[in-house]
């Protein structure tokens, strides 16, 4: 039985099938490498290759321009960008939650919240976000109410959070509609209240299943900082904007890119972990 | 002896640390009925995966129609199109009716026509009493017409060896007869099977062999009269006195 000492030693014909497993990996990887350089450098090769690319690169990749513009688009990009997201993200969370709940509720009391909320995402999903962001920065502060406050960024901020909390919205509430019934069942039957079942048991479950979708809207969130800019907040395009317009160099929009490019990945790393991570703990042994 | 139709010679298999399966050797004839019983956890189930190829093994030898399956050079699913398995948790797809669960297999994998392939459908089910079932989603039905549907999809695909996996844990007692009396008709036309199984009595009536599994091991085969009645080890007798209502 287990007192039993073991000696297992993998036999021969193991450790044949692990060489042979070896070749095999090494086989594919090598395939894998192979088809990766001829890909990418087919399209590197085709676009250095083209008839305009030596002006292209002048006006686009110009060393010197990255240089020059790249500490005024970082104080741009700092100062409005990022807190933008920041500050939305957290908000629209909230807000979506908010409403994706709302309209899971049966209580007759919130009927008309509940048609608030189908309202809601209804339109402001229906509305390009641009299009909201005019609307708030520029009416907003011609309406001259008393004590609202008239900053572009603000009515930035909300024209965003809005927007993206209607999307935020409907995917949780698609993630809130995938949990099987029977968990509602059991909840009922451990005496949770409407309230508790969703607190404690739905909506972790869905959130959980719409972490990907979730990020992808927030991915789009970041990028769509930069339509604040349309309304006149000096965020990080306004600002590549302004040198590309003194300077004719396009080399700023280059650099604008790659800052919320690498803004985004470690997002995509990170909820790719949190995900793995959730898998591991409820996963294991599974069959 | 006759050719053997699965032959397991000292597999193992570990998680990590944990080793669930050592020094299984096992030989499966055409027509044989092979129980697997044993407390769980203590292998049953890793044991069909490792024999479907679901699981990749650690140390041995698994032929399968006289062709060394455990080679990783085998394409898994040359295997698996010729082994049927059925689960505990039936594991039917519940977006597709009754009808396209058990032809999904044969029209996308073994290339036979939908006429065909519904034919042969509809008739196994009409067999296992499911002729009324056939249009209707499985979550619609009862747990026993589920397995017994997940028995027939399992079918459709005439495999040479079935695998069955604790395919009655699930179910109530009412329900666990009309599935065993399906596996006995089969096994009465001849089909191979394997099993891990609870329900004892349908072992010792329907096997051709019983092994016990005891933490990773196969402690104990032989023939249902034997091990039931006349059991070498301890293990296995304490195990059957748990498990089998007195005498």
């Amino acid at each position: 039985m287990s007192s039993a000492p073991d000696t297992w030693r993998p036999s021969p014909r193991e450790l044949e099938r692990r060489e042979i497993r070896r070749t095999l990996r090494r086989r594919s990887i090598l395939v894998s490498t192979v088809a990766t350089v001829l890909v990418l450098g087919g399209l590197l090769i085709g676009t250095v290759s083209s008839p305009g690319w030596a002006s292209v690169k002048a006006t686009f990749f110009s060393w010197d321009d990255a240089k020059a513009a790249f500490p005024s688009i970082w104080h741009a990009f700092w100062t409005y960008n990022v807190k933008l997201f920041l500050i939305g993200e957290v908000l629209i969370l909230i807000l979506a939650l908010a409403v994706a709940v709302l309209r899971q509720s049966r209580s007759p009391v919130l009927l008309p919240l509940r048609i608030i909320a189908v309202i809601y995402t209804d339109l402001f999903r229906g509305i390009p976000t641009i299009l909201l962001v005019f609307m708030l920065a520029f009416g907003m502060p011609a309406l001259n109410l008393q004590g609202v406050t008239n900053s572009l960024f603000f009515w930035g901020l909300v024209a965003l959070v809005l927007s993206y909390g209607a999307y935020v919205a409907e995917v949780i509430r698609a993630g809130i509609e995938s949990v099987h019934p029977s968990q509602i069942a059991s909840a009922d039957a451990l005496g949770l209240s409407r309230v508790q079942a969703m607190r404690y048991v739905v909506v972790p479950q869905g959130i959980r299943r719409v972490i990907p979708p979730l990020l992808n809207d927030f991915v789009s969130l970041q990028k769509d900082t930069a339509l604040v800019g349309a309304a006149g907040v000096f965020d990080a395009l306004f600002a590549a904007r302004d040198y590309a317009n003194y300077q004719f160099n396009f080399t700023p929009y280059v650099v604008v890119a790659g800052y919320f490019v690498v803004l985004t990945i470690p997002l995509a790393r990170f909820t790719d972990h949190l995900q793995h991570r959730a898998m591991e703990r409820e996963r294991q042994g599974a069959r | 002896m006759s050719e053997a139709l699965l032959e397991v010679t000292d597999l193992r298999k570990s998680y990590g640390d944990k080793v669930v399966l050592r020094d299984i050797d096992l030989r499966v004839r055409t027509h044989d009925v092979i129980c697997l019983i044993g407390s769980s956890g203590s292998g049953k189930s890793t044991l069909l995966r490792c024999l479907n190829l679901l699981e990749q093994i650690d140390d041995g030898v698994i032929e399968f129609e006289g062709r060394e399956i455990s080679d990783p050079r085998i394409d898994p699913r040359a295997v698996r199109s010729r082994v049927g398995m059925v689960f505990q948790a039936y594991n039917l797809f519940p977006h597709l009716t009754v009808l396209d669960n058990c032809t999904l297999a044969p029209r996308r994998v073994h290339g036979v026509t939908k006429g065909e392939a519904e034919q042969r459908a509809r008739d196994l089910l009409a067999r296992f009493g499911l002729a009324d079932q056939a249009d209707k989603h499985p979550d619609r039905m009862s747990g026993g017409q589920q397995q017994r549907a997940a028995l027939v999809r399992a079918l459709c695909t005439q495999p040479t060896l079935l695998l069955l996996d604790e395919i009655t844990a699930a179910l109530d007692p009412e329900l666990v007869g009309e599935v065993l009396t399906i596996v006995r008709e089969l096994a009465e036309q001849g089909t191979t099977m394997i099993l891990a199984t609870h329900e004892m009595a349908f072992a010792r009536d329907v096997a051709t062999a019983v092994c016990f599994l005891d933490e990773g091991r196969i402690l104990e085969q032989g023939p249902p009269a034997e091990i039931f009645s006349r059991p070498r080890e301890e293990r296995t007798r304490r195990f059957l006195s748990r498990v089998l209502p007195p005498a």
